[in-house]
């Protein structure tokens, strides 16, 4: 019997029918978007359909734990063949070591779709060397109750005076204006940099960047400033509002604003389908000024470099480089995908592509979370206190300027 | 029994219990040994990312204690250590004191009484912390909501540098408060009865006979309670983590040692990156601080039941 077996299989073995089974690869691919599981299964069977044998295994992790049980099974040898990793300080934390597989125009050619700008936040700084495909850009701007709006006889506010001016009549109303609270740190920093970005204007951030300004500069203490104008009109005890109380209260219509993310928009909708939801960007500081969104690539895709199965990992990672998987996770799961050419069907979605061409970088993350202590770390805290009073904008310009000068040149002795 | 049969009945003996102690001893060197060894390599060497990159000495541990700005965070979480520590000391372990002492009364409906203020302990932290979130929370919160029908406007708890600290000390004496109540109440059950009512026959008070008699004879109890109250408000994490953050939320009012270790260990989601040599040498620091601690106490305490 067991030379029958023998025979059979070694048969098989020649004339190649086996040929399927042993090529059959599983691939694993981790994120930290456990809510996306449906949409990626779907992806996948696509992909498989093109790359028979390849089949992808997706394991998802609470996000608050996602890098560090990423950064332990790496450490350890471990680890997925694909990896959905965070941009920027967070790309290049994993790729400076050397986990990632670099991408190349040869073993990604799917590269080429990218704009520029996603190439730099998804490479390692001092090489320029890429590590990751990108995923999604995110918009930082307001999102609209219209029906309140209606009901308060107001428009969607276009500079800082109407923005005032629509948050007293909302608040005449009998509604809260603005659903934020401030207990969340990385949502503080959100509405800092959501708000602030149009009063800074672009040249701001260039200038930070290059070391001719800092934190300190009376234009980002200013603009600072102008945040506490806001307290009236947020939720009562706002100091001890956190996110998803924030969340709450603006999709069960007691909140006529969310200042927040694109993120947001399909978490809403499906949330509260019946919410009559818009998507504005923040108010210029006058009329003929730009409403400047805030906007950063939100991660990407890498192959592990220790991964035994390289050649299928890269062909999953080409795949999600694609036009075709850009417009998908446009349309199935609501991210704007930076590969170009991708179209959004979702009219929000389209009219945030769209804000993106006047923007300015959502400056901690993009230029200051490479190094500890975060730029992201020093603001969150010292905003907390500046809406808790015991701090102000010129001291929280102050301590973040201080924070990052330990490690960022143009900032010592400023 | 001649001297070659003892001495291998000793060899026996000594085998087997080296045989029991084994497994024991196998999962506590992989689980504990190791990784606390493994945390002292780690608080002397730099790190790229999760990759060690090469030893530094002391400058992790010179960093965090004596470097801003991660001094200023090692101390102000640490003086919140001490702070929830005196607190529950007080609050919680000084009700449970009292809370025994009315049960050991033995008045009607006792058992009942003894199993309510037990019955928080057996819930789970994170449970206990996100209930009482939603009741302190200033809009839909029910503590906020009871203390309006007074005409008292409540602040809100979690979200006010003033409050939030205590309102997750208060928590956590809901939460263990009857934990340190049956330790007392089991000392103080063991205390002869004649004793108690010698006392009495002889005009003592409640107060006299809780402060006078009760107090030098529960003092084994005492220091089991004053040691795991030490333990556990040095490595308080998940109360502060569920109900203001990983940051210590308000602009760190609530930060503590644990909070500030894993966060420096292993980055805030939105925040911060790992840095796992300054993490580790705070993980070290507070072993240190914990084990240096409960030693001298464990002294004074033990020396004082003698005394006692």
């Amino acid at each position: 019997m067991r030379k029958l077996l023998a025979g059979l299989t070694a048969l098989l073995a020649m004339t190649g029918v086996g040929a399927g089974v042993a090529r059959a690869e599983n691939i694993t691919f981790w994120t930290w978007r456990q809510e996306d599981k449906a949409a990626y299964t779907k992806l996948f069977a696509e992909f498989t359909k093109a790359h028979p044998g390849i089949h992808v295994l997706f394991r998802a992790f609470p996000p608050a734990d996602y890098q560090t049980i990423v950064s332990t099974a790496l450490a350890g040898g471990k680890g997925p063949d694909v990896l959905h990793t965070r941009a920027y300080g967070g790309l290049e934390q994993l790729a400076k070591p050397g986990y990632l597989l670099q991408l190349t125009p040869q073993n990604d050619p799917e590269l080429a779709n990218l704009p520029a700008s996603a190439k730099t936040a998804l490479a390692v700084r001092s090489t320029g060397k890429i590590y990751s495909s990108a995923f999604s850009t995110q918009t930082l701007g307001i999102l609209v109750n219209s029906k309140i709006l209606a009901e308060a006889k107001v428009a969607e506010p276009k500079t800082w005076a109407e923005l005032l001016a629509a948050c007293k009549a909302i608040k005449a109303a009998g509604k809260i204006c603005i659903a934020n609270g401030t207990a969340t740190g990385w949502m503080d920093e959100v509405f800092a940099g959501d708000l602030t970005g149009p009063l800074l204007g672009q040249q701001f951030f260039k200038d930070v960047v290059a070391g001719k300004t800092t934190f300190k500069d009376q234009k980002y203490t200013t603009a600072l400033g102008r945040l506490l104008e806001l307290k009236p009109y947020m939720p009562p005890g706002f100091t001890g509002i956190d996110y998803p109380t924030s969340q709450q209260l603006f999709l069960t219509g007691r909140a006529a604003m969310f200042v927040g993310g694109s993120w947001e928009i399909a978490n809403f909708h499906k949330q509260n389908p019946k919410l009559a939801i818009d998507f504005m960007a923040p108010p210029a500081p006058d009329a003929n000024s730009p409403q400047l969104v805030s906007k950063f690539y939100d991660g990407g895709y890498a192959v592990v470099k220790s991964s035994k199965h390289q050649k299928a990992a890269l062909e999953l990672v080409g795949f999600m480089g694609t036009k075709h998987f850009g417009d998908q996770l446009g349309a199935m799961l609501g991210d704007i995908s930076p590969i170009e050419g991708v179209k959004l069907a979702d009219p929000t979605l389209a009219k945030v592509a769209a804000m993106d061409k006047q923007s300015v970088p959502y400056i901690m993350l993009v230029s200051f979370r490479y190094e500890n202590p975060t730029g992201s770390e020093l603001l969150q805290g010292a905003l907390q206190k500046m809406f808790a009073g015991s701090m102000t904008p010129q001291q929280v310009g102050a301590t973040v300027t201080e924070g990052i000068a330990k490690y960022y040149k143009p900032f010592q002795g400023k | 029994m001649t001297a070659a049969t003892a001495r291998r009945h000793g060899v026996r003996r000594g085998l087997w219990i080296l045989l029991l102690l084994a497994p024991g001893a196998a999962v506590m060197t992989l689980f504990v040994v190791v990784p606390v060894l493994g945390a002292f390599a780690d608080a002397f060497r730099s790190f790229q990312g999760p990759r060690p990159t090469g030893w530094v000495g002391f400058a992790n541990l010179r960093d965090v204690i004596f470097v801003a700005p991660y001094a200023a965070a090692t101390w102000r979480a640490l003086w919140h250590n001490v702070l929830v520590f005196a607190s529950l000391m007080v609050v919680q372990n000084g009700l449970a004191y009292l809370i025994a002492f009315a049960l050991l009364k033995a008045l009607p409906g006792h058992r009942v009484h003894q199993v309510i203020v037990f019955l928080p302990v057996v819930l789970s932290a994170i449970v206990v912390g996100i209930l009482w979130k939603e009741l302190l929370n200033p809009i839909f919160g029910a503590v906020n909501e009871l203390l309006a029908l007074t005409g008292i406007q409540g602040p809100p708890w979690l979200g006010d540098a003033s409050t939030a600290l205590g309102s997750i000390i208060a928590t956590n004496a809901w939460h263990w408060m009857g934990f340190p109540a049956l330790i007392f109440l089991a000392a103080m059950q063991r205390i002869p009865k004649e004793t108690l009512e010698a006392a009495r026959i002889d005009g003592a008070t409640d107060r006299v006979l809780m402060a006078r008699i009760i107090w030098p004879l529960v003092a084994p109890a005492t220091t089991i309670v004053v040691i795991l109250t030490f333990i556990g408000s040095f490595n308080w994490f998940e109360l502060p983590y569920v109900m203001t953050g990983l940051d210590g939320s308000p602009g760190g009012a609530t930060d503590v040692l644990g909070l500030l270790f894993y966060r420096t260990a292993f980055g805030g989601v939105s925040s911060g990156l790992e840095d796992f040599g300054h993490g580790s040498a705070l993980a070290v620091l507070m072993f240190i601080v914990v084990a240096a601690v409960s030693a001298v106490a464990l002294r004074i305490l033990r020396a004082r039941e003698i005394e006692l």
